[in-house]
């Protein structure tokens, strides 16, 4: 859906690049900081930034329980990295008191790959994606230890998968909103 | 960026360096992977600590980062002398006991210092004048750095010419250590508006923008068209309010550092809490004002007039 209203969650992290991304593309963002915000839209992205942050912000917005209604109602969501992990059904190395909304059945393990100076860029093959590898920047980022029967995994590195959809859940351990590559945006538009 | 900041890509993913390490991380440093912590922090409150008690308080309250030092610069203005890095083992406390990105302090132009905080694998290194500086003409070459560096600027030329040199996020400098929020809008202000007349120059007057900020030419003309920083611009320095916090981020910052304003607050726990809610929701303010209500004294503040050290004029 090419002009869709996605919405962005903008407690904290990376809105502004998902923001920049869908209008390039054609799309109408929105920024999500309350329930009135979440009501209008077609779609979700849940971005990268602190997922401890996101966690608690979610819950005194007031935004939790109205995302789990529309999670549950069939919202298309795209998370990345701190996205995934707030998308994910159990997390690995979170605080206790962290939450997700549990958008597809997955485990997440957090900071799967070491601290900021074993951040790194790679080149993925996503078969489902024309024009190449993707080239994927990671920051800090988690990575999918168990992945539940009804998901799909799009792409992965030897640590596990890295791109997993379930339904109209998509999430990235990845950040394409870094790259300057908007092949995956452009895939989740054509979804919604 | 200029040709400079370009990450430099091997054509072929290189062998691993260490046994086990697959080679995909060979890409680690790249400018892109800097700069993207930096804009994962966007919309955050990144919070001075000095042990491991005060990090948790600052992880509880939903700090994105916490900074890691000896003693917050209230303090370092009371006690006087030299202040230099922090001691490593306090370094690696505050990184066992949190989940988020640990920053550290290097004395601007240390890069000896630098490379201690990189070996223990600090998240972000902040060459800062809130330390005492070991380098009066020269400023670290962070190009050498696989870390990140952020660095303070009062201008639109200081911003330009840290990142010149590889800083990977700036943050205006304010006037740490006072509670007093006034230098940090004078720096904003200086830095955005700055940024809005180089937008509207031509390109010829671009030339004379460069000699007078003075900052190189390229990153000149990036700016000139972008109309942004090529790195996220934070704000530093004076902070110890909700409201404080909902001034500066509606003044252009992406994401605010408080240093002394929370830990020497009457109750630091709400405190710390009310400024996440107020960089977060920075444009209601009834929702600012919810959370202002009945936090106790903020932090003592100071007059920058009565200031013996002003801490923003180290930096070159």
């Amino acid at each position: 859906m090419p002009g869709a209203r996605v919405g962005v969650l903008a407690l904290q992290g990376s809105a502004r690049l998902h923001v920049a991304a869908f209008a390039e593309l054609g799309a109408t963002p929105v920024e999500v900081r309350t329930p009135a915000d979440l009501a209008g839209v077609d779609a979700l992205v849940v971005p990268g930034g602190e997922s401890t942050t996101l966690s608690l912000l979610l819950g005194s917005s007031g935004l939790r329980p109205a995302l789990e209604d529309r999670v549950a109602g069939g919202l298309p969501v795209l998370g990345t990295c701190a996205g995934m992990i707030m998308c994910a059904g159990e997390v690995l190395g979170g605080r206790p008191d962290q939450r997700s909304v549990g958008a597809l059945d997955i485990t997440v393990r957090r900071n799967a790959f070491g601290r900021q100076r074993e951040s790194f860029e790679a080149d993925l093959d996503i078969d489902e994606l024309a024009g190449g590898p993707f080239a994927a920047v990671f920051i800090r980022a988690p990575v999918v230890a168990r992945a539940g029967p009804e998901v799909e995994v799009l792409a992965r590195l030897p640590e596990g998968p890295v791109l997993c959809r379930s339904g109209g859940v998509v999430v990235a351990a990845f950040h394409p909103e870094l790259g300057g590559d908007l092949r995956l945006h452009q895939s989740f538009l054509e979804r919604i | 960026m200029t040709e400079a900041s370009e990450p430099t890509e091997p054509t072929e993913p290189t062998e691993p360096t260490q046994p086990g390490q697959p080679r995909h991380r060979s890409l680690t440093g790249t400018f892109r992977v800097k700069r993207g912590l930096a804009e994962m922090l966007e919309g955050g409150v990144i919070m001075d600590v000095v042990d491991a008690d005060q990090a948790r308080v600052a992880e509880d309250a939903g700090a994105v980062a916490v900074m890691a030092l000896e003693r917050v610069p209230a303090d370092i203005r009371r006690h006087g002398g030299v202040a230099r890095m922090s001691d490593p083992a306090m370094i690696e406390r505050i990184k066992a006991a949190v989940t988020i990105p640990v920053m550290a302090k290097a004395r601007i132009g240390h890069f000896a210092e630098a490379q201690v905080l990189d070996a223990l694998g600090v998240d972000f290194i902040d060459e800062s004048e809130v330390l005492t500086p070991a380098d009066e003409a020269h400023h670290i070459d962070k190009w050498a750095f696989d870390v990140p560096f952020v660095c303070g600027a009062t201008t639109l030329g200081e911003a330009l010419r840290r990142i010149s040199e590889g800083a990977a996020m700036i943050r205006s400098k304010g006037e740490a250590g006072t509670g007093n929020i006034v230098e940090a809008v004078r720096h904003l202000r200086a830095i955005t508006g700055d940024i809005r007349r180089l937008s509207v120059a031509d390109p010829a007057e671009r030339y004379d923008w460069a000699k007078r900020l003075p900052a190189p030419i390229g990153l000149v003309n990036e700016v000139a068209e972008a109309g942004v920083l090529p790195v996220p611009l934070f704000c530093a320095g004076g902070i110890a309010t909700p409201a404080d916090a909902a001034l500066v981020m509606q003044l252009g910052a992406a994401a605010v550092f408080v240093g002394s304003g929370i830990f020497k607050s009457a109750e630091p726990a709400r405190m710390a809490r009310a400024i996440v809610e107020a960089t977060t929701h920075h444009g209601d303010p009834a929702l600012v004002a919810k959370v202002s209500r009945g936090l106790g004294e903020a932090m003592p503040g100071l007059e920058v007039g009565s200031l013996e050290t002003r801490l923003a004029d180290r930096g070159w």
